[in-house]
């Protein structure tokens, strides 16, 4: 089985306090690490396993600049097999809608049998996984946390609301995006990121890929930035006062006058 | 021309669910056009004189046999042909499970613009400007759809629900059309229900959560005693989750759920960016940790210093005298 994953590198802002530039249209990105998002990982890593167990490949791709081959490296160095930079300064400035036509166009001249994505990344929108299913005229199911694989169809299941697994019976080719918890990504050791490093990673700008700028980039993008700011920060708790059952007990008032709690 | 804003009803046992209400008050508030109504599955339903009292001029329904469950495929061809026939320049929907199957592969097939997990909605003029988190929270944007129909999905729990005026009436539309895939390319099989039926975390209006401090799976029961007064439902941090105390649906957090309930209590939370990005837009947040300068007290309205298991048994009864 053929299989792509559509990664991408994101800022690690787990630790870091964040900065909005001086335009406004941006935040400070100089100072900051890039990580393979988290969900990336879990994608890649079940795509390595679907590919040891009944053979084929995996892919990965990411639409970005040269700073983000080295995401496309890590996870050749985690077992993928081939990396894709899709980059084109008309790509700079897509929203979802043209990050999917991006990889739309990628897949259609790298056809495969599956398609993963994460579920989301640092923009939290989870949308590029749907977006490039329907352009694709794909089925889809979104936030898998487990693939089955029946001769040419999967069983797949999800978390629902409520903590129900919903089980799904899909057709490849499809595109799942995938939550975390569906597996334990593995550590990337030293010598696979010394294999990887050797690999040569093609870049495929919009001639190659016949992509029309004018439809993608900021050119295209339908979702306008208005602004972008850090949210005021709070005043900090009240901290209560008193023996400890004496504080439960001013919270419980506290709370039922509020009538938060009733 | 494409006026008004369409909300997708999502609906349990018969009943809409109350974020059809937040959106629908909410698009009322808005005011720009007609507010409509989309009621897929559910064959014989009839929601109209309750969704039209929450301000609703226009019910749509899309029933069928594929329809009945909601999957992504159906549903999304559904949504799309009462977009069709509604016409509206507004489709917003409620960040469920279902709307995140269906909302951005009925974006694109429109080619329109999507902003996801809106925390906020507002009108200048009839231009919406939807408000929403990104890097876990750590930024805020604001974002426009300025050309084409604007999809939006919002947080459950973002709005609040107005006065339902039983005197209000909507005109019912029955809308036909190729509903289902009809190629059985994906359909779902069988959904497994949880053992224990709670509100999902991410609609619930009370969270009761504890990290990694709770020590094992059984000592959840001091949780749960806490919760069980106000009708709060359950919630972990990603550390406890990994430690095996708490199954993974229990967690809030960037990789698990987000929530936006009412009054969120952390119990042995210390706050790392993970969990806060799940949580941080709660209206009322109480932590009790035991290390004072633990950063979850910088984002919570009330702080308690000291041990968790003395704490909840203490906050247990309280919560029952106060309520009871």
């Amino acid at each position: 089985m053929d299989i792509l994953v559509c990664i991408k590198n994101v800022p690690d802002t787990s630790a870091e306090e964040i900065e909005i530039a001086d335009d406004g249209t941006d935040i400070v990105r100089d100072d900051l690490v890039y990580t393979v998002n988290e969900w990336d990982n879990y994608a890649v890593e079940e795509a390595i396993r679907i590919r040891d167990r009944v053979g084929g490949s995996v892919s990965v791709v990411t639409v970005g600049s040269e700073e983000d081959e080295e995401a496309l490296r890590r996870e050749i160095a985690m077992g993928a097999d081939a990396g894709f930079l899709l980059s084109d300064p008309a790509f700079e400035g897509s929203d979802g809608a043209g990050i999917a036509s991006i990889l739309e166009a990628f897949v259609r001249k790298h056809p495969v049998d599956l398609v993963l994505t994460g579920a989301q990344a640092d923009d939290e929108a989870g949308q590029v996984g749907g977006m490039l299913a329907a352009r694709l005229h794909l089925p889809f199911a979104s936030l898998v946390n487990r693939i089955d694989i029946r001769e040419d169809r999967l069983t797949v299941e999800r978390e629902v609301d409520g903590g129900n697994v919903e089980v799904v019976d899909i057709a490849l080719p499809c595109v799942l995006s995938i939550q975390t918890g569906i597996n334990e990504p593995r550590y990337v050791g030293i010598r696979g990121i010394r294999k990887a490093a050797a690999v040569h990673i093609p870049v495929l700008g919009a001639a190659e890929l016949e992509i029309d700028p004018a439809e993608v980039g900021r050119r295209g993008a339908r979702v306008l930035l208005e602004s972008l700011f850090v949210p005021a920060q709070g005043e900090g708790a009240v901290m209560l006062e008193g023996s400890l059952g004496q504080q439960v007990a001013q919270l419980a008032a506290a709370l039922k006058t509020q009538g938060v709690i009733r | 021309m494409a006026t008004g804003i369409l909300v997708l009803v999502e609906h349990q046992d018969g009943r809409p669910k109350k974020t059809a209400f937040e959106l629908l008050s909410k698009a009322t508030e808005l005011d720009v056009g007609p507010v409509m109504a989309a009621v897929i599955g559910g064959t014989g339903l009839d929601l109209t004189a309750e969704l039209a009292s929450y301000g609703a001029t226009k019910v749509f329904y899309a029933t069928g046999d594929s329809l009945d469950l909601p999957q992504a495929g159906p549903w999304a061809r559904a949504l799309e042909a009462v977009v069709k026939a509604a016409d509206p320049r507004t489709v917003v929907a409620a960040s469920s499970v279902i709307a995140k199957d269906i909302m951005p592969v009925v974006a694109a097939r429109f080619k329109a613009g999507m902003a996801s997990e809106c925390t906020e909605l507002a009108a200048d003029g009839d231009r919406l400007t939807a408000r929403r988190p990104v890097y876990a929270g750590k930024a805020i944007v604001d974002v426009a759809i300025p050309e084409g129909i604007q999809f939006f999905t919002t947080r459950p729990n973002s709005f609040a629900v107005g006065t339902p005026d039983a005197s209000r009436t909507a005109e019912v539309v029955k809308v036909e059309g190729e509903l289902c895939d009809g190629d059985g390319r994906a359909k779902v099989v069988e959904v497994i229900k949880a053992e224990t039926a709670t509100v999902d975390l991410t609609e619930a209006d009370r969270i009761v959560a504890a990290g990694r401090a709770i020590g094992s799976a059984d000592n959840f029961k001091v949780i749960q005693d806490v919760a069980a007064p106000i009708g709060a439902s359950i919630g972990a941090s990603r550390a406890a989750v990994d430690a095996g105390y708490a199954p993974h649906d229990w967690q809030v957090g960037q990789t698990g759920k987000t929530v936006n309930p009412t009054l969120y209590i952390a119990f042995g939370i210390s706050g790392a960016i993970q969990h806060v990005a799940g949580m941080r837009s709660s209206k009322v947040i109480v932590a009790v940790n035991k290390d004072p300068d633990a950063p979850i007290f910088q984002i919570a309205d009330y702080g308690i210093v000291g041990d968790l298991f003395q704490a909840a048994p203490m906050m247990a009864e309280e919560f029952k005298k106060v309520v009871g």
